[in-house]
């Protein structure tokens, strides 16, 4: 009987252990102990190019991350694409002409969404969309025009 | 009843008994008397044919031993008595209910009516002596602990074991290790015990413990016992019946004295132990001096 | 008579071609006979499923025997594997000046990768060849045809607790393994080399996703697991009742194991995080 209670008493033991370890990796390791995921609302916005933005790409505003990217999507239509936003509920004050632009972190980093608050009174809501914004800056794109132009100055 | 008996035309599945049928419960018995019976059996393991067209019955309460040198399916005979293996071909019935044809539910029902000795003892070897007792009852009775207990004691005072009873299996001898074996297999009160060589490896004295045990539980529980040995002497000496088999038949059939006064020559060389007649010293092979002479190797 | 042995000739030659044809072809026969018994088996301890819930003391003892037994090995083997990524990850990303994601680097590699498959290789070494073992000379010392002959099912009494002792201890720890070795490649990260403790976590808590990371790794422990505990006891049971068979059981269990591991690993990962 006493074997019987030194194996339940390590397999409990064993079992907690498990259980702090699994809630160090939630917590400590992962972002669950940052950002509830799953809350939030979710606003839209349009972009010409959505350059190489990912699904679960940081959204920031003033440099602090306020949300998450949750899907991308092309609009066959205006072939544009949609990205839909998830916006922690704490950070609701978000003016309706907010302008949201895709930026990219240091030269290779990955890219994001980084907001810039307008002036307007009025706070986007669950469903909303943003109306302004600006794409991805594409480097090939970048370094053409640079050439262009620099060859514009030259046949001058 | 010889090996001309067995093997003659087509075996009844069951009914009335014929002068052909083989066995201590055939001639005229009523049905009732008769425990297993078995019926134009046949088992192959692999290519090998282990049983071809065996008859055989067991009679309720009597000790019947089954003999034949090694390798002749004589556990097998056991493994199929008990459903552990299927035939491919026959009639095997226990307490009138078909072995073979049985769905493991039932044949779980019918194995609690069954003890069956193990050569090996089969021990759980991380339960103790007394638990291993206890194993079956616990397993399929709902006692208290106290009743457990109570039978456990019992059924080790009956094989000389309640002293041992926390040992472990492998601080046990081989006899002990039978003897609670025993004991366990005695736990449910069966009907039959199937006993798989329970004399080879023995020293004198725990063959005659082993022995003695054997015919007093049949006697004093109304069991019916069925003992499968190649030990000749001790087994002749508990049995009410014998049946000789090898080569796949049963060669000779009959009471010990019967068995005794046999006059086929095979029977002779086995139960007198003759090194040679008509099973040979050799094991089948080509001539000596052509095998020694032939070039190659293996 | 040269018309004979030429004939004789021809037939060798083509026995020597097909010979090891019919080899492969029997071997391979062999090979799927053995799957479907494996598959049959786990079936049959699947129907034993109830009976676990009745004994929760028999599923005890073999979450004892596999999971507390192997926490040690885990612990140890977590602890350096989760050092040694430090070191390593520390001098390829000094050399681009990104110290800083080695929080990330090292908890990534660990909580998707490393952590279940070297946790199921340990375990596969530690507790599945002991499984074997004690299944196969269980059924040679004709234990299981005594549990049989006591209208006991072995494989529900004796396989089906042992099976989901190794499918709750394995993905726990899985979580035990990254966990430590997170703590492991943080000593050596900032406690050694120096990289900044504000950054070794926050970038971490940033890349490392708990649903699509952790979870994730968890699942491939419970996956690896069921394959693992299953392997062995199937060898364990198949095996041949010699000692010479339990050996050649073990071996294979160990090995077909390890083998199924990786390569599930690579089917789930491209399930998981491909797209």
């Amino acid at each position: 009987m006493a074997k019987q209670r030194s194996i339940e008493v390590l397999v409990g033991a064993f079992m907690a252990a498990a259980l702090v370890a699994l809630f160090f990796l939630a917590m400590k390791v992962s972002n669950l102990g940052t950002s509830p995921t799953a809350d939030g609302y979710r606003v839209t916005a349009r972009f010409a190019n959505a350059g190489s933005l990912k699904v679960r790409a940081p959204v920031s505003m003033a440099g602090v991350r306020v949300g998450r990217v949750e899907e991308i999507r092309f609009d066959k239509k205006t072939y544009e694409a949609v990205v839909t936003m998830r916006i922690e509920n704490g950070v609701d004050t978000i003016p309706d002409d907010t302008f949201a632009n895709i930026f990219t972190a240091g030269l290779l980093g990955e890219q994001y969404v980084g907001l810039e608050p307008g002036g307007s009174e009025d706070f986007v809501r669950d469903g909303d969309e943003l109306t302004q914004t600006q794409s991805a800056l594409i480097l090939e794109q970048m370094i053409g025009q640079f050439l262009f132009s620099k060859a514009e100055e030259g046949g001058k | 009843m010889t090996a001309a008996a067995v093997g003659s035309g087509p075996a009844p599945v069951s009914g009335a008994p014929t002068d052909q049928a083989p066995g201590a419960c055939a001639a005229g018995a009523p049905e009732s008397e008769c425990l297993v019976r078995i019926r134009g059996l046949r088992f192959s393991h692999g290519p090998r044919v282990i049983f071809d067209d065996v008859d055989l019955d067991i009679r309720r309460g009597s000790v019947t031993a089954v003999m034949g040198p090694s390798g002749t399916g004589k556990t097998t005979l056991l493994k199929l008595i008990s459903g552990q293996l299927r035939p491919d071909a026959g009639t095997i019935e226990v307490d009138g209910e078909p072995v073979h044809a049985l769905r493991q539910s039932a044949l779980f029902e019918l194995r609690r009516r069954m003890g069956m000795l193990f050569q090996s003892g089969a021990l759980l070897t991380d339960l103790s002596v007394f638990d291993n007792v206890a194993y079956p009852l616990r397993e399929h009775l709902r006692l208290c602990p106290a009743m457990v207990r109570k039978l456990v004691l019992l059924k080790l005072e009956a094989v000389g074991l309640r002293g041992a009873r926390d040992l472990k299996p492998n601080e046990l001898s081989g006899g002990m290790a039978r003897r609670v074996a025993l004991a366990r297999a005695i736990a449910l009160d069966p009907m039959m015990i199937l006993y798989d060589e329970p004399f080879t490896g023995q020293d004198p004295i725990s063959m005659g413990v082993l022995v003695s045990l054997i015919r007093q539980l049949n006697d004093a529980s109304r069991l019916t016992s069925i003992v499968v040995s190649h030990d000749v002497r001790e087994t002749a000496s508990i049995a009410d019946y014998i049946y000789v088999i090898s080569n796949g038949r049963v060669m000779a059939a009959g009471t010990p004295t019967a068995i005794a006064a046999e006059r086929s020559e095979w029977v002779r060389q086995f139960m007198d132990g003759l090194p040679d007649g008509p099973v040979h010293f050799h094991y089948p092979a080509p001539d000596l001096a052509a095998d020694l002479l032939t070039w190659g190797v293996g | 008579m040269a018309f004979k042995a030429l004939r004789r000739g021809a037939r060798a030659v083509v026995n020597a071609v097909l010979d090891p044809v019919a080899e492969l072809g029997r071997s391979g026969l062999k090979a799927l006979a053995g799957l479907g018994r494996a598959h049959l088996l786990f079936l049959h301890i699947l129907a034993g499923s109830a009976e676990v819930l009745w004994r929760p003391r028999l599923l005890l003892a073999q979450v004892f025997n596999v999971g507390v037994l192997s926490v040690l090995i885990v612990a140890v083997s977590g602890l350096f594997v989760g050092m040694v990524l430090a070191l390593q990850g520390f001098y390829v990303l000094s050399q681009f000046g990104a110290e800083e994601s080695l929080g990330v680097m090292v908890a990534a590699s660990l909580v998707r990768e490393l952590g279940p498959v070297v946790t199921a290789l340990l375990v596969a070494g530690r507790a599945g060849s002991a499984l074997t073992a004690e299944i196969g000379l269980m059924k040679a010392t004709e234990q299981l045809a005594g549990l049989e002959m006591m209208a006991v099912d072995p494989v529900r009494r004796i396989l089906t607790p042992r099976f989901y002792g190794g499918l709750i201890s394995m993905p726990l720890l899985v979580a035990l393994f990254s966990a430590v070795g997170v703590l492991g490649g943080y000593f050596v990260g900032v406690g050694l080399l120096g990289v900044d403790d504000g950054a070794f976590w926050s970038q971490m808590q940033s890349k490392v996703d708990f649903r699509e990371d952790v979870v994730n790794g968890v699942i491939k422990g419970l996956v690896f697991g069921v394959v693992v505990t299953w392997i062995a006891l199937f060898q364990g049971y198949d095996a041949t009742p010699t000692s010479a068979g339990v050996s050649r059981a073990t071996t294979r269990a160990v090995v077909h194991a390890a083998l199924a591991v990786l390569a599930l690993d690579f089917v789930l990962t491209a399930l998981m995080f491909g797209n």
